[in-house]
């Protein structure tokens, strides 16, 4: 492909702004519902430890969800500067669906955070623990049509196509679940989920390594390797779904991730690892175990497996990115497994919390879903080239009739902002995760005032006491 | 009975985009406005004054452009890349006042980078957008379902007046706000802002007023055919009204209606510009009609934008409510 044109310039564009952006929405759809079982937790037993840890998280995600909403702003006018024409052709199925994430996302998560960040103790605890449960909605909500949006994308279904050449649609529940959409939803969710618990399990790990006693970092600690051990296997069963689902619909792209450029008519080879040879179309190297990727895909060592040499070139995903992708994604989730599993071990020698080694691995692995979920995307959306829409669009016939100058300029003007603006942002996330959890952890600064990430105040907020933090 | 969808639509979103101008103005005014307030706790108390509601002013600006991509996806299509430097400007000057809310209270040391992000960020967002609408007002040239000019048409001397009206206006919006949420020293500071500012902004609406109707012949029969004069003079007539309540609520040291003045000079130039592009979307090239989503698309979004925007507009003016009366600089209100 060459580089310098907008086609290529405004893929990368998007890749870039959109890799930056997900991580935020991958973290906070995980957090917003783990602050709802803090809060729901306290609740129902009175602990403080409960309420600590909500506070303390609380703040850590009112800076990461400021980002991702300004994050989010640029993704929702980036469809019209680089891709006009994708925008004017799938407007009338997708626009609707994207209308609804930001009514929805504005309606539950701006209208509840206020409350769930600022409210506790002027609207009660019940109301509050509603607003938080809402603030966890809305994030399921937004990834819920974004995601909705994306698998049409992959796999159209309910849709015409009109005289103007627009995709029209024929029918919304067949656009809205089209046949990727629940498995790529249950996957994406529980990627959120592991990632946050990941990255808490990281912050306890960290706490318990300076302070093994402090009773906020073990339980924070103990509940996310709860999650690793329970999610992560289900996470692996979701993921194997989800890709006898892309082996239906996207056959190309499976075999792209397989690493699979010949047709195997006995029985196709699971290869571990091996350097992809685009030239020769053959992978170098290979570490295979016969058979098993029949097994895994069609559950019979002896099925045939159609390879890419069935697709013709012009229409093949891009095989080394995607065939890397996918093992850096699976590598991680079976080591995520793996710690869950050594928790599980430890917890039942009584040790999860005096195993120092164990705790720096968990520390070590605290960005590990970050990864995985770009990985993860990186293999779907890659695998979809070189089409927008699945088969019917191509990426080339998507892009802006702009110049290669503006795609170029704007590239570097995103990727200069975001580097310092992000990266200072995460720098004041990493120093808010540094301090320890402590007893009677405070809410927000006092002297902050009520601010940002869509904070509109809650009911029963009144006006003399609105802006004094109560905490 | 049926609805004429489209022509809803366009109501709804030039609705979301004036809420998003009126509502974003002011606080993005407040950020023009920082430079010439000097002092820590002044700053603080101007800040405070739109920190609960800048973000869901700026919701609308996704509500507009969402809306517009959702039922007009063709007018989505032209527009964008017609003003993709501006929008991209805009964009990023949007993200660095973003970020400055959150970040500006997270540091001592860099306070001071924050605080011109805030400033920068707000007057580049802006200047943009001014410059943005003056590129849209002066025409894109179209050519089958795609814009078909160079990426440098969007600057012109008319898009630059545009782009610097904005910025007073909003500056302006910012000035009257800070009259009408504090007191002291920035309310001082900002009556006196507000005095070089109003005169300053009828001189560039003159001016663009004065020259839009002679970009192309369509404004100029919009403006001055017979005898539909009769009914649009009706709207420079009340921006005098405007401007006579804003001078004379100034001069008496007033502070709810240079506000609310300014305001209605915004909504009226807003009226003015449906004037001169209605029926189009696309001036003088794509109609309402020619640039929007099929009636089902229309429809099935308008089911949900039907119950959700009112609970939003009522939750909206319910914070405003809460959030009434003069704010100080440690954050209280009372």
């Amino acid at each position: 492909m060459e580089l310098f044109t907008p086609l290529a310039l405004a893929r990368m564009q998007f890749a870039f702004t959109v890799s930056f952006h997900i991580i935020f929405p991958a973290f906070s759809i995980g957090l917003a519902s783990y602050l709802a079982v803090l809060n729901g937790l306290h609740l129902a037993t009175g602990r403080g430890v409960f309420l600590d840890l909500f506070n303390y998280w609380k703040k850590i995600f009112a800076v990461a969800f400021g980002m991702g909403v300004v994050s989010g702003i640029v993704m929702s006018y980036q469809f019209g500067t680089n891709w006009s024409v994708f925008s004017d052709k799938v407007g009338p199925v997708l626009g609707p669906l994207m209308g609804y994430e930001v009514l929805s996302a504005f309606f539950l998560e701006a209208g509840f955070l206020g409350v769930m960040l600022f409210g506790r103790k002027r609207v009660g605890e019940g109301l509050h623990f509603f607003a938080t449960l809402m603030v966890a909605f809305g994030t399921f909500f937004s990834a819920f049509w974004i995601l909705s949006v994306n698998c049409w994308m992959q796999t159209p279904a309910g849709f015409g196509i009109n005289e103007k050449g627009q995709f029209i649609a024929l029918d919304w529940w067949a656009v809205i679940f089209n046949p990727s959409f629940p498995y790529r939803l249950v996957h994406m969710l529980l990627a959120a989920y592991l990632t946050t618990a990941f990255v808490v399990g990281a912050v306890g790990a960290l706490h318990l390594l300076r302070d093994r006693t402090n009773p906020a970092a073990r339980m924070m600690f103990s509940m996310a390797m709860w999650m690793a051990a329970i999610v992560a296997p289900m996470q692996i069963l979701a993921g194997d779904a989800h890709g006898l689902n892309t082996l239906e619909y996207q056959p190309a792209k499976v075999m792209a991730m397989e690493g699979h450029y010949e047709s195997h008519p006995n029985g196709a080879p699971l290869i571990l690892f091996g350097i992809p040879n685009p030239a020769e179309k053959r992978i170098d190297y290979a570490v295979e175990i016969p058979g098993f990727s029949s097994l895994i895909l069609k559950h019979d060592l002896k099925a045939p497996l159609a390879g890419l040499d069935t697709i013709a070139p012009e229409k093949q995903p891009p095989v080394a990115v995607l065939f890397w992708s996918f093992r850096i994604m699976v590598g991680i989730g079976f080591a995520m497994l793996g710690l869950g599993l050594w928790s599980l071990w430890l917890r039942l020698k009584g040790r999860l919390y005096e195993a120092p080694l164990m705790h720096r691995a968990a520390l070590l692995m605290g960005p590990s879903g970050f990864i995985a979920v770009l990985a993860g995307w990186i293999t779907t959306e890659v695998g979809r080239q070189p089409y927008t829409v699945y088969g019917l669009l191509s990426t080339a016939d998507s892009v802006s009739p702009v110049a290669v100058q503006a795609v170029a300029a704007s590239l570097v003007a995103f990727v200069i902002v975001y580097f310092s603006l992000f990266g200072a942002g995460t720098f004041y996330l990493l120093r808010l995760m540094n301090a320890p959890p402590h007893a009677h952890e405070s809410g927000l600064d006092p002297g902050e005032p009520i601010r940002a990430g869509g904070l509109m105040p809650g009911p029963a907020m009144d006006a003399g006491t609105a802006f004094t933090p109560a905490e | 009975m049926t609805f004429d969808l489209p022509l809803i639509w366009a109501g709804l979103i030039a609705f979301a985009v004036l809420a998003y101008v009126i509502l974003d103005g002011f606080d993005l005014g407040v950020g023009i406005l920082f430079p010439f307030v000097r002092g820590e706790k002044h700053r603080d108390e101007m800040m405070n004054s739109v920190a609960p509601v800048w973000d869901g002013n700026e919701t609308w600006l996704v509500l507009g452009g969402g809306g517009l991509f959702a039922v007009f996806p063709l007018a989505y299509a032209i527009i964008m890349p017609a003003l993709y430097a501006p929008v991209t400007i805009m964009l990023l000057g949007l993200i660095f006042r973003g970020v400055a809310f959150e970040f500006r209270w997270k540091t001592r040391r860099g306070q001071f980078l924050w605080d011109a992000a805030f400033a920068g960020g707000s007057t580049i967002a802006a200047f943009a957008q001014g410059v943005a609408l003056g590129a849209l007002v002066q025409g894109i040239p179209v050519q089958g379902r795609a814009y078909a000019g160079g990426w440098w048409d969007w600057l012109t001397s008319f898009s630059l007046l545009t782009g610097f009206a904005l910025v007073v206006g909003y500056a302006l919006l910012g000035a009257t706000w800070l009259i009408l949420k504090t007191e002291g020293h920035v309310q001082r500071r900002a009556y006196t802002l507000a005095f070089w500012l109003a005169p300053a902004m009828f001189l560039l609406i003159g001016l663009v007023s004065a020259i839009t109707p002679f970009l192309n012949d369509v404004y100029r029969e919009r403006w001055f055919g017979w005898p539909q004069v009769l009914l649009v003079v009706t709207v420079p007539a009340l921006v005098l009204v405007a401007a006579y309540v804003l001078f004379k609520g100034l001069i008496e040291r007033r502070e709810i209606s240079p506000f609310l003045a300014s305001l209605s000079v915004f909504v009226l130039c807003f009226v003015g510009l449906g004037i001169s592009f209605f029926p189009h979307i696309v001036p003088n090239s794509v109609t309402i009609r020619d640039a929007a989503a099929p009636d089902n698309s229309l429809a099935f979004l308008l089911a949900g934008a039907g119950v959700l925007v009112p609970v939003i507009l009522g939750y909206t003016a319910y914070s405003y409510w809460v959030f009434r009366g003069k704010v100080n600089a440690v954050g209280g209100y009372h």
